[in-house]
């Protein structure tokens, strides 16, 4: 367990704002994007300690810091990691370099205000991955919600606008509600915000039902569960490469790290209750997105559904109730956050040299871009899961722990990686293979700064792929805890079935 | 009835504030046209020798004048509100007034009665005296709507303030008049005494009773009492209309929860509905509204009767936590919507009015700190944290919450939602289109140094509230 009196937690989230103040005093334009990229790199760095110095042996949150911050109502600035949210920080971290090096050249107008906006963006997602107290857990969950804004409604495409605004409508009307169910859970919990705490308590049925109701509308437009992904296509295609990334990567798993965090352990009725109804429309997920990503013409587009899809299987393994399912689902998240990241990369790379999206304007790259199409033809094959890359692995997991409880479910979600073979492998046949198409045969190759944004991706596809214990080691004994707190009490859902519900709804309308 | 020194002493802040608003008339005759802007320093100073006084008698808790007039903790931090709002309008209207050719010295005279009005409110013991407080409020505020005498919106904003204005002061006075015919007595204390005891089924107590909703309803602009804000917001000064959007309101409110939780307290369960239903169709109509609005001041206007949704859920949840959050509420709005009219006063210049949202457009590009303090400012309005107004309808939503109306806390939030579709739209054309030409902004010192006050509290008290929220709970009325 690392040396807790050092704040190296709060070290990391906050880098890169303090980064971002420093960007608001420089004029040059150079200086800027290394600055930026300085900041973040700054935070990778402080975060590498975090993996080495875990205890992977215990469940217990770890790098804790707690200090009075609101005591009036037992407000605490409280962070600190558990397996689950060491992952999704070393994601964040890992990624926010890269996020910034691939917008060095195609983000030309207001380069401060960007860069500023996205290490912004870095502060409030890993704060939403540390917290440990739900109103500074609320806090950097909304925060977000302002730069996200201004990235895609100032740098994004001709529909910019209307996307800005649908992204940000659709997630604060669902975040907000999950406000009144985290006041709710303070009263219910014993006057506290403090998540462990939270954690520890029983809810009767009821109060789970409705706190639950909440948070799924918060955290299902977050991840985004099939009904509530229509915002996700818009953001992604207009938002900029930088944009679409941040959204993917890492934006994302805010919704299934909210599930995790909150909604198994705290509410394990109301979450076994639900179960069905998440399955169900997991797998719609997975068959429709991937459905949608066969039709698309747009690459962005194609990539944005495949993430509906692949985001799907991760709600899948969350809600089986196995540590396969779990753990398999962790390691998806990330595995996104690799994977679709790195083709929203790609698709960057050649748009910032044709400026075109569609697939029809594209072939032969293979020919004229060699390295550049072996990037694409990696991150392909991992979007659909080839044994070998990271894809594979926690597909893999997710589908096994679904089979061990819900078979039927398993099989159907594994129509989806049929699917994605087919869409992935027809896409890279159309971009990168055929005829060399006459419009785009003058473009020349990666360059090193391009290179260096995709080949560390290229590498984690790898070598996740081939040795994925390290990852797993460090979720294992957070996954058994987090388990072992939705069994206490999910055999027993005698307490809250849908035949009481009607009778509930009444009570609440009677009350 | 006795007269003493300590007497004078409690209203020293007040009789400060009226003989500086008579030594301004009088140095108004004297002083030449091109130097009137020190007016507006000396009007500043002696809001701040007034706000010394009440901040020395802060922790005085007594009555004077037969239970006339009341000091406690809750007046002051009222009365600290307005001062603070009344010195950043001051602030903020000088180059304003300037740019507008208002060479009134009166304006600043009017400002200080209307601040000593509020104090008197606030600190009212008794149906009268808040009366009188309101009237001394409102006729200086008349008056300030139509300080655009050549401009037939502005006058058309002070006759119909006016003309309702009167009206609802009419129905408020029948109120008072029918509860002195029931309890014999118009101290507020008094009466919630009677009525803890007394017998409640008298029709006339319920009529009062909503005479006195319609009455205060009116002042605070809740629905269906609101029809004359926008039109009033609009015509008046953009100066003007930030202070009404915040002090009155504010004091109004600090009126509101004192006579329905201390003198009304036993009736709770027969005003809670009433207010609920207003809080709602406030929240819609005030958010709804707003959407279609493309005047800005227009827009703040319906915002603010949103607003007044919201802090209504204050009084309706009642306790410590309901009058903290109201509290809370009023004072960071009355920053963040002084602040927000800020940005749109520096819009006006030259030919520019400033006034509609299309006027923002491209604001980001030409002028970025303008443009990044309003984003602060619209971003707090509609509640995103890290923002102090986050905080406070964290706070009122916790009131509603632990009332068992988590319901209507939802209520509250969808409609939160529905208010950032309007106050992106100002984001929005800022940032995210092209300006069509250079903006020049009516800026000076003092408008600088406002906007600057007003954002570094907003951004200061939305990450680390716990000096205002400490400072509001010591504060919180101790109702029976």
């Amino acid at each position: 367990m690392g040396d807790s009196s050092f704040p190296i937690v709060s070290l990391v989230v906050f880098l890169p704002l303090v980064g971002a103040l420093v960007l608001l005093a420089l004029r040059d334009v150079e200086a800027v994007r290394w600055t930026a990229l300085g900041a973040t790199v700054a935070a990778l760095l402080a975060s590498l300690p975090l993996w080495s110095d875990f205890d992977r042996g215990s469940h217990a949150f770890q790098f804790v810091e707690r200090y009075d911050w609101i005591p009036t109502f037992n407000i605490e600035y409280a962070v600190g990691l558990d397996g689950i949210s060491l992952l999704l920080v070393l994601l964040t971290t890992f990624l926010s370099p890269i996020v910034i090096l691939c917008s060095w050249r195609s983000i030309e107008k207001r380069v401060k205000e960007f860069m500023a906006s996205v290490l912004l963006m870095e502060t409030a997602m890993l704060g939403v991955f540390v917290a440990l107290d739900f109103v500074l857990f609320y806090v950097f969950w909304e925060a977000m919600l302002i730069p996200m804004y201004l990235i895609i409604g100032v740098w994004g495409g001709p529909n910019r606008i209307y996307a800005a605004i649908k992204f940000f409508l659709y997630t604060l009307a669902g975040s907000l509600l999950l406000l009144v169910a985290m006041i709710a859970l303070y009263f219910a919990g014993g006057h506290t915000f403090s998540i462990p705490a939270l954690m520890g308590q029983p809810y009767s049925p009821q109060f789970q039902f409705w706190v639950f109701l909440a948070f799924f509308l918060a955290f299902a437009v977050k991840v985004p569960m099939f009904p509530f992904h229509t915002w996700l296509p818009d953001a992604h295609v207009e938002a900029p490469t930088a944009g679409s990334v941040i959204l993917a990567s890492v934006l994302l798993k805010m919704g299934g790290y909210g599930f995790i965090r909150f909604c198994l352990p705290m509410l394990p009725q109301a979450s076994a209750l639900f179960t069905p109804l998440i399955l169900v429309l997991s797998v719609v997920a997975i068959i429709y997105g991937a459905y949608m990503a066969l039709a698309q013409s747009d690459l962005k587009k194609l990539i944005a559904y495949s993430s509906v899809s692949h985001m799907g299987f991760v709600m899948l393994g969350l809600f089986v109730f196995t540590v396969q399912g779990i753990e398999g689902a962790m390691l998806q998240m990330v595995n996104h956050g690799i994977t679709t990241g790195a083709l929203f990369l790609c698709v960057g790379l050649v748009y910032d040299r044709t400026h075109s999206r569609l697939i029809a304007d594209y072939g032969g790259l293979a020919k004229t871009m060699p390295i550049y199409a072996a990037m694409l033809v990696i991150f392909s094959l991992s979007s659909l899961g080839l044994p070998g890359t990271n894809s594979f692995v926690g597909e893999f997991l997710v589908l096994l722990g679904a089979f061990i409880t819900y078979p039927v479910f398993a099989v159907a979600a594994s129509l989806g990686i049929i699917l994605a073979a087919v869409y992935m492998l027809w896409m890279v046949q159309r971009v990168a293979f055929g005829e060399v198409n006459p419009k785009i045969a003058r473009h020349p190759d990666l360059n090193l700064r391009e290179l260096a944004t995709v080949a560390p991706l290229a590498v984690a596809v790898f070598w996740i792929g081939v040795y994925p214990a390290p990852l797993l080691d460090v979720l294992h004994v957070s996954v058994d805890h987090l388990l072992e707190q939705t069994r206490l009490t999910s055999g027993d859902v005698a307490g809250l079935g849908w035949s009481d519900l009607w009778g509930m709804v009444r009570a609440a309308f009677a009350s | 009835m006795e007269f003493s020194w300590m007497q004078l002493m409690a209203i020293a802040p007040e009789m400060v504030l009226t003989a500086g608003a008579c030594a301004l008339l009088l140095f108004d005759l004297v002083i030449p046209k091109e130097q009137k802007d020190k007016l507006g320093y000396f009007a500043i100073g002696v809001l701040l020798i007034a706000c010394y006084g009440s901040w020395k008698l802060a922790d005085v808790e007594t009555d004077v004048f037969s239970g006339m007039f009341v000091l406690d903790p809750y007046s002051a931090y009222f009365k600290v509100l307005v001062y603070l709002a009344g010195a950043l309008t001051i602030l903020l209207s000088m180059t304003y007034l300037e740019v507008e050719r208002i060479h009134l010295g009166e304006y600043h005279a009017f400002v200080l009665l209307a601040t000593a009005g509020m104090m008197v409110m606030v600190s009212a013991g008794d149906l009268i005296m808040i009366y009188l407080g309101l009237e001394l409020l409102s006729i200086s505020l008349y008056t300030l709507a139509g300080f655009k005498r050549h401009e037939s919106r502005s006058v058309e904003a002070s006759a119909k303030y006016l003309i309702l204005g009167s009206f609802s002061s009419a129905i408020l006075l029948y109120g008072i008049s029918l509860l002195y015919g029931i309890a014999g007595t118009t101290n507020l204390k008094a009466l919630g005494a009677f009525f803890a005891q007394g017998s409640l089924d008298n029709p006339g107590l319920f009529m009062s009773m909503g005479f006195l909703v319609v009455g205060f309803g009116f002042k605070v602009a809740a629905v269906p009492f609101h029809m004359w804000t926008p039109d009033v917001y609009e015509g008046s000064p953009t100066p003007v209309t930030a202070y009404m959007s915040v002090a009155p309101k504010a004091a109004s409110f600090a009126v509101f929860l004192r006579v329905f939780a201390e003198s009304l307290g036993a009736l709770k369960a027969h005003w809670q509905p009433i207010l609920i239903t207003l809080a709602i169709a406030t929240m819609i109509i005030g958010n709804v509204v707003a959407i279609v609005q493309d005047n800005i001041k227009r827009m703040l206007a319906y915002s603010s009767i949103a607003h007044a949704g919201y802090a209504l859920i204050g009084i309706i949840v009642g306790g410590s936590l309901g009058t903290m959050s109201l509290m809370l509420y009023l004072m960071i709005y009355a920053v963040m919507n002084l602040g927000a009219f800020g940005v749109v006063i520096l819009l006006r210049k030259g030919t520019l009015r400033g006034e509609e949202i299309a006027d923002f457009t491209g604001l980001a590009k030409t002028n970025p700190i303008a443009a990044l303090i309003m984003l602060i400012f619209m971003f707090s309005l509609a509640g995103i944290p890290p923002t102090a107004g986050f905080v406070a309808k964290f706070y009122v939503f916790m009131g509603a919450v632990e009332a068992g109306m988590a319901w209507l806390a939802v209520i509250g939030v969808l409609l939160s939602a529905v208010s950032a579709y309007y106050y992106l739209r100002v984001v929005m054309v800022m940032y995210m289109r092209e300006p069509e030409g250079r903006f020049d902004l009516a800026t000076s010192p003092a408008t600088q140094f406002a906007l600057v006050v007003t954002t570094v509290a907003i951004l200061f008290f939305g990450i680390y509230p716990t000096p205002l929220i400490d400072y509001t709970k010591a504060a919180i009325l101790q109702a029976p």
